[in-house]
């Protein structure tokens, strides 16, 4: 996982230099709550409600992410100049969504403080652990769905619109865990401040069986 | 007639269907009794589950097929693959129709969303009509047929954890009407059932072996006018999202 | 002792969709040789040199480099071979150095090497600037920087002096010329040249060679033949 790190390096260096993908990620998701406030004329919203607006504004941004994941690789010459190099392919896979990993880690530290000062009714406070783990196993979905996805759309011709039209009914169980488990968190009241277990269980599940197939199949997107 | 080896049979297969097909039809409306609550149109259920079991069936199928042909890198899988998933959306697209009239028939509504195994489905679809799109996009040919299997495989897997998903979301407000497992239907609404679900298996399998048989002796003379009158005999395949 | 030949091609073809771009490709290429591989657009020259970097499979046929059979072996091969493409494979936003050490990591080069290199072109003084400020020709400089950077046996060279000017060319010379001992394949737009340069020719038409053997043997009219 050497050659991994490596690439991730490169990725988030190219990221720093460059601040295309996350900035706007992070604008996305705020303007999000913004339209969701109009759009469902609240001042504050709790409960499976709020966590509804929450999975759409990450999954929003997260959509950003995947689409450019590939994008500086397609077309400076990245997959040449890896393919050409004595290294495990799969490793790409890794770094690439383990930088999708850290890009949605750093969005949801900005956006989920914002989303509990714009829009949320009750206090963020006593749900965060619960919270946070939610989103690192959805945080992880997005990656791995994200990467595959993003994988085969980048070499079709309508790349922007292959990525979302695969993705989003591949994220469904994801997203349904993700709401559905952030919904007794953000209740009114604090009824319960540990996440459904269930909910994390399909989460994981997810998890688990989209991360083994996508190492697996990986390689055979870079194969020519 | 020379057959070869996907028309094999299919005569004797595609007079199998129609007999299935028709007795399944004579006994749905002449042997099976009327639905106390749902009337008449509760028999649609004869026809929307078997499609909707054998669509499912059919992008499995598709799965496999693609398989086979990561492992191979024979081409002729992923026609079969190709095929299958496209044959089964089809199959996929008549059972959301005839699911959304049972659903008037058991509700009321034209869509429900109580019905954890209606809904699951339509996410299913919604995922497999990516598909020819997907694949259309793709103009190198190798890497259509690579790309698809990935995708074939990864929407394969999709289809139990979609299930068990959408089934735990779902709370039941309506006692559900179907049980699949244990089968709670009375004996000749049993015997119909099964009839229809040979039916339509024997149905899809038949349209199958046809369509392969076609693209098969399709691609066989493009094959021999390549040989015969040289590389560019034959105007070139437009873009497709069938495999070559 | 019996050294594998660099290049050993028997029967090779590959086709895209129902187009062959190579086709039944036989050919021994001896190490140290420079073989000038010819032909017009679109005759299989970038195709070959794509299979014999491992970037792409033989369809058919047997490929061997320095005796490691592709695409089975590729692992091994990738080690040996450095490719100077038309695109320089550098990320536009990194600097020459970066980008350079990101290729030493992933080929697992020694660190000095990207000094030694870069010194060798005469390049260190604008190293530390992003790739997408610098000129075309500073650029394939950098380019043939990273194709050497692994010092490898066999060099697949796409238009090697493109860009170049004589004091550039002069520079990279040492590294990706024939006194840098490796095996070399070019293609070049100017056949001339490449002919001048090689000890063995190789055109190509339409996926299949029409001549393979020493320079001399090729005269005019099948130069103007080939590009007919």
């Amino acid at each position: 996982m050497r050659t991994a790190w490596v690439v991730l390096r490169k990725d988030l260096r190219v990221e720093s230099r460059t601040l295309e993908t996350l900035p706007a990620m992070i604008l996305l998701a705020l303007v999000t709550f913004v339209i969701f406030h109009f759009g469902l004329n609240r001042d504050t919203i709790s409960g499976q409600e709020a966590a509804g607006v929450l999975t759409v504004a990450l999954l929003f941004a997260a959509m950003l992410g995947i689409n450019r994941l590939f994008v500086a690789e397609r077309e400076q010459g990245g997959f040449d100049a890896f393919l050409l190099a004595p290294v495990d392919r799969s490793a790409m896979m890794v770094a690439k969504a383990a930088g999708l990993f850290i890009y949605l880690t750093v969005l949801e530290v900005i956006a989920v403080p914002a989303f509990g000062l714009f829009l949320l009714g009750p206090s963020l406070g006593r749900p965060l652990p619960g919270l946070v783990l939610v989103l690192v196993l959805t945080n992880i979905a997005f990656a791995t769905i994200g990467t595959l996805v993003s994988g085969i759309a980048v070499n079709t011709r309508a790349r922007d619109l292959i990525g979302p039209m695969i993705g989003l009914p591949l994220l469904v169980p994801a997203l349904i865990g993700t709401a559905r488990a952030l919904g007794p968190l953000l209740a009114a009241g604090h009824a319960t401040t540990s996440p459904p277990l269930k909910w994390l269980a399909i989460l994981a599940l997810y998890d688990l069986v989209f991360a083994l197939l996508a190492y697996a199949l990986f390689d055979f997107l870079l194969e020519e | 007639m020379r057959h070869n080896t996907y028309s094999r049979g299919l005569p004797g297969l595609a007079l199998a269907t129609v007999v299935m097909l028709c007795a399944a039809l004579t006994l749905a409306f002449f042997y099976a009794p009327l639905d106390a609550n749902q009337g008449f149109l509760q028999k649609i259920f004869y026809i929307h589950v078997p499609l909707a079991i054998i669509a499912l069936c059919g992008f499995v199928f598709g799965a496999v097929m693609a398989i086979m042909y990561l492992r191979t890198g024979d081409r002729k899988w992923d026609m079969r693959s190709y095929v299958a998933i496209h044959m089964a959306l089809i199959f996929g697209i008549a059972g959301l129709i005839s699911g959304s009239i049972w659903a008037k028939a058991s509700w009321g509504h034209w869509w429900v969303w109580q019905e954890p195994t209606l809904v699951s489905y339509l996410i299913v679809l919604l995922l497999f009509a990516t598909y020819q799109p997907l694949r259309f996009s793709i103009e190198d040919p190798e890497r259509q047929s690579l790309y698809a299997s990935v995708f074939a495989i990864v929407a394969g897997a999709f289809v139990p954890l979609n299930f068990i998903a959408v089934r735990l979301a779902t709370e039941y407000v309506h006692p559900r009407v179907l049980n699949l497992e244990g089968g709670n239907l009375p004996g000749p609404m049993k015997l119909t059932f099964y009839v229809a679900l040979i039916g339509f298996a024997l149905l899809y399998v038949t349209l199958w072996k046809f369509e392969m048989s076609a693209k098969h002796a399709r691609a066989q003379v493009r094959r021999l006018r390549r040989t015969l009158l040289g590389d560019d005999a034959g105007r070139p395949y437009g873009r497709s999202a069938a495999p070559l | 002792m019996t050294t594998a030949p660099a290049i050993e091609l028997r029967g090779l073809s590959r086709y895209f969709g129902e187009r062959t771009a190579l086709r039944d490709v036989s050919l021994t290429v001896p190490p140290g040789t420079t073989l000038a591989v010819l032909g017009r657009n679109g005759a299989g020259k970038s195709t070959l040199l794509r299979i014999l970097a491992s970037l792409l499979r033989p369809h058919s046929g047997d490929v061997e480099v320095f005796g490691e059979p592709l695409p089975r072996r590729a692992f091994a091969v990738r080690a040996k071979v450095g490719l100077l493409s038309h695109e320089p494979l550098l990320y536009r936003e990194l600097t020459a150095r970066e980008n350079l050490d990101y290729h030493a990591r992933l080929h697992r080069v020694a660190a000095g090497r990207v000094d030694e290199v870069l010194d060798a072109v005469e390049f260190q003084r604008r190293a530390d600037d992003p790739v997408r400020t610098l000129s075309r020709g500073m650029v394939q400089r950098v380019a043939v920087c990273r194709a050497v950077l692994h010092q490898p046996a066999l060099l697949l060279l796409d238009e090697p002096r493109a860009n170049l000017d004589p004091a550039a060319s002069a520079l990279v010379e040492p590294l990706i010329g024939r006194p840098s001992g490796a095996t070399r394949v070019l293609t070049s737009h100017d056949p001339q040249a490449a002919l001048a340069e090689a000890d063995m020719v190789l055109a190509l038409k339409d996926g299949r060679i029409a001549y393979a053997g020493e320079p001399a043997g090729f005269s005019d009219i099948r130069l103007r033949e080939l590009y007919a």
